[in-house]
């Protein structure tokens, strides 16, 4: 081999192992990137029908179909600025709350399916759930207010009033509660919350909604569909069952 | 007198001339014909988006195009989609639906016909931004401050797809800088606009067409397309003088092989971005818009008759059958 063709051999081989040395370094900081953008901030309020937060950062395309959409331009876009997963929509239900559309002309929007076209009526959405502050709600403080209630669209189910007669308190109480299975997420409430800063907030549900567990029973709520729904796990069917343990347990059988 | 003395010979016999501006308006007008022609295309894209988004410019009551580069509803039925976008979440395993998928197949059929590249220099909104680098740099004379190669970008190309498949989210639009400056135009600003600085200063002052030109994995997509493409930059090689203006303006000079063009009648390249600067820089007329599939078979008919001249004494099958016929 004459000494050309071995110079271009390792010019070669020199500009390969640089350009896999660029991508490999670029790649890890681009993909530690994408790792921070994408499922650093799960908590963003998404239009109605939005799937799970990793399938929809997945799915969006982030054209802004459903921004345009939207009559009551209810949604934005989110920028690099925002703390947001960028280009992906979402709304601030203080600023402007979503109104519900029967049509859903945001979700029939989509391109992708990022907002499932399988949530029948807006009012099976899911956006968020709305959280009551005690602490500073004009109702809980003893006045009458229940805005939020009057205000909710699905008012009734998603926001019910409850009377608290007076016992310790100065007087008798009528405070707000919020329902999970029927509140959508919409945001009115929030918009209409009359206090300086929204005594009733919309928040992702996963940082405010517990889970009970199968196991727990109300003894007391026989109807309830927490007791009558339970069902003990099944047991492996390939589990293996030591044929001496029928009668016996394990301390008996040895040499004691 | 030294100048006539000095006067190259092209390799078809004619003298070589520079390219020389024109004075007059009219003939400034030609040269910079198709470079009007893009500015127009791209602002009006831009314009279009903003226009139906804020403005409610519509037809028949319908947005005349709702959303942005990345998918888009034209006319209110019309989807069209990014093919690469698309690409890139079905590499990250997730399903779509059809309406994405017939818009990403629209898209691609388009540049299928008009040239793969044809989104970057006429419709790609960072074009302006690299061109107006290319034109800072030209006037301060700056040299590349960094050497990277021009397949670069195709390794960039397989990152975007081998990360969107491992994290699970579509790579490369989550850092665009072309879905970014124009998401953040048409739907409210953000600190887009500091990355758009960073290529501009990428460009001017590292490398020039940097970003276009070595690293943006979407141009490697629509190259890979552009090769295939039918509307392509003819060459006619009678006439060529190897003048190099084309190469000197051209953004992508490694496409202007004027031995392969020659040999092959167009420029094959899928690199070739279909600009035009080319068509107003050459004093032949050599480079034209033609369409790959008239250009070929025009050719071929070139390359017959100019083996039949050669072989004139001994006359070919093919010039028998021409005569018969």
């Amino acid at each position: 081999m004459n000494s050309t063709s071995l110079k271009a051999r390792r010019k070669f081989l020199k500009g390969i192992t640089q350009n896999t040395a660029i991508a490999a370094t670029g790649g890890l900081i681009w993909a530690s990137l994408l790792q921070k953008e994408a499922r650093a901030t799960p908590f963003a309020i998404r239009p109605p029908g939005a799937l799970k937060e990793d399938d929809f950062n997945a799915k969006c395309i982030k054209c802004g179909q459903c921004v345009t959409s939207c009559p009551y331009d209810t949604l934005t876009l989110a920028n690099t600025s925002d703390q947001i997963p960028i280009g992906t929509p979402y709304f601030i239900p203080r600023d402007v709350p979503c109104y519900m559309c029967p049509d859903i002309p945001c979700m029939n929007a989509c391109p992708t399916g990022a907002l499932t076209p399988e949530l029948e009526t807006i009012e099976d959405s899911r956006m968020g759930l709305a959280v009551i502050d005690i602490e500073n709600c004009l109702s809980w403080l003893g006045l009458r207010c229940e805005i939020c209630h009057r205000e909710c669209p699905v008012k009734g189910t998603a926001i019910t009033v409850e009377h608290h007669p007076r016992k310790l308190s100065k007087h008798a109480m009528f405070i707000p509660l919020v329902h999970s299975d029927a509140c959508t997420g919409c945001g009115i409430c929030e918009k209409a919350c009359p206090t300086d800063e929204a005594a009733i907030k919309v928040v992702h549900p996963k940082l405010v909604q517990g889970s009970v567990g199968e196991h727990y029973r109300l003894g007391w709520k026989y109807d309830s569909s927490i007791t009558q729904q339970y069902k003990p796990e099944e047991l492996k069917k390939n589990a293996p069952v030591k044929a001496e343990s029928t009668g016996l347990d394990w301390l008996n059988t040895g040499e004691l | 007198m030294t100048k006539i003395s000095s006067t190259k010979m092209g390799p078809n016999g004619k003298p070589v001339r520079p390219f020389v501006m024109p004075t007059s308006f009219v003939g400034k007008l030609g040269v910079w014909k198709y470079l009007i022609l893009r500015r127009f295309v791209q602002i009006s894209t831009l314009l279009l988006f903003f226009g139906s988004a804020h403005w409610a410019w519509n037809f028949n009551e319908l947005p005349i195009i709702s959303g942005n580069l990345s998918s888009s509803m034209l006319f209110g039925f019309i989807p069209l989609a990014d093919p690469f976008a698309v690409l890139q979440i079905l590499a990250s395993q997730q399903s779509l639906l059809t309406e994405v998928l017939i818009g990403a197949l629209i898209v691609l059929a388009f540049y299928f016909v008009v040239g793969g590249r044809v989104w970057c220099s006429w419709v790609c909104p960072i074009n302006l931004i690299s061109d107006l680098a290319g034109k800072i740099r030209k006037k301060l004379n700056i040299q590349n401050a960094l050497q990277l190669s021009r397949k670069f970008r195709y390794t960039m190309l397989a990152l975007t797809l081998i990360l969107s498949a491992l994290t699970g989210v579509a790579a490369f639009e989550w850092i665009s800088p072309i879905s970014i400056f124009h998401r953040e135009i048409i739907f409210g600003l953000g600190t887009g606009w500091a990355i758009l600085l960073g290529i501009f200063i990428f460009d001017a002052f590292i490398l020039k067409d940097g970003w276009c030109g070595y690293i943006c994995p979407l141009g490697a997509f629509y190259s890979i397309v552009g090769k295939f493409s039918l509307l392509r930059i003819s060459f006619d090689t009678p006439t060529c003088t190897h003048c190099v203006e084309c190469t000197k303006i051209c953004p992508e000079p490694q496409v202007l092989d004027l031995k392969l063009a020659s040999s092959k009648g167009y420029i094959s390249a899928g690199e070739c971005t279909n600009c035009g600067r080319c068509i107003g820089v050459c004093p032949e007329n050599t480079l034209q818009f033609d369409i790959k599939l008239w250009m070929t078979q025009d050719y071929q008919q070139h390359l017959l008759a100019e083996e039949a001249s050669r072989n004139s004494n001994n006359p070919t099958k093919t010039d028998l059958r021409r005569k018969a016929a």
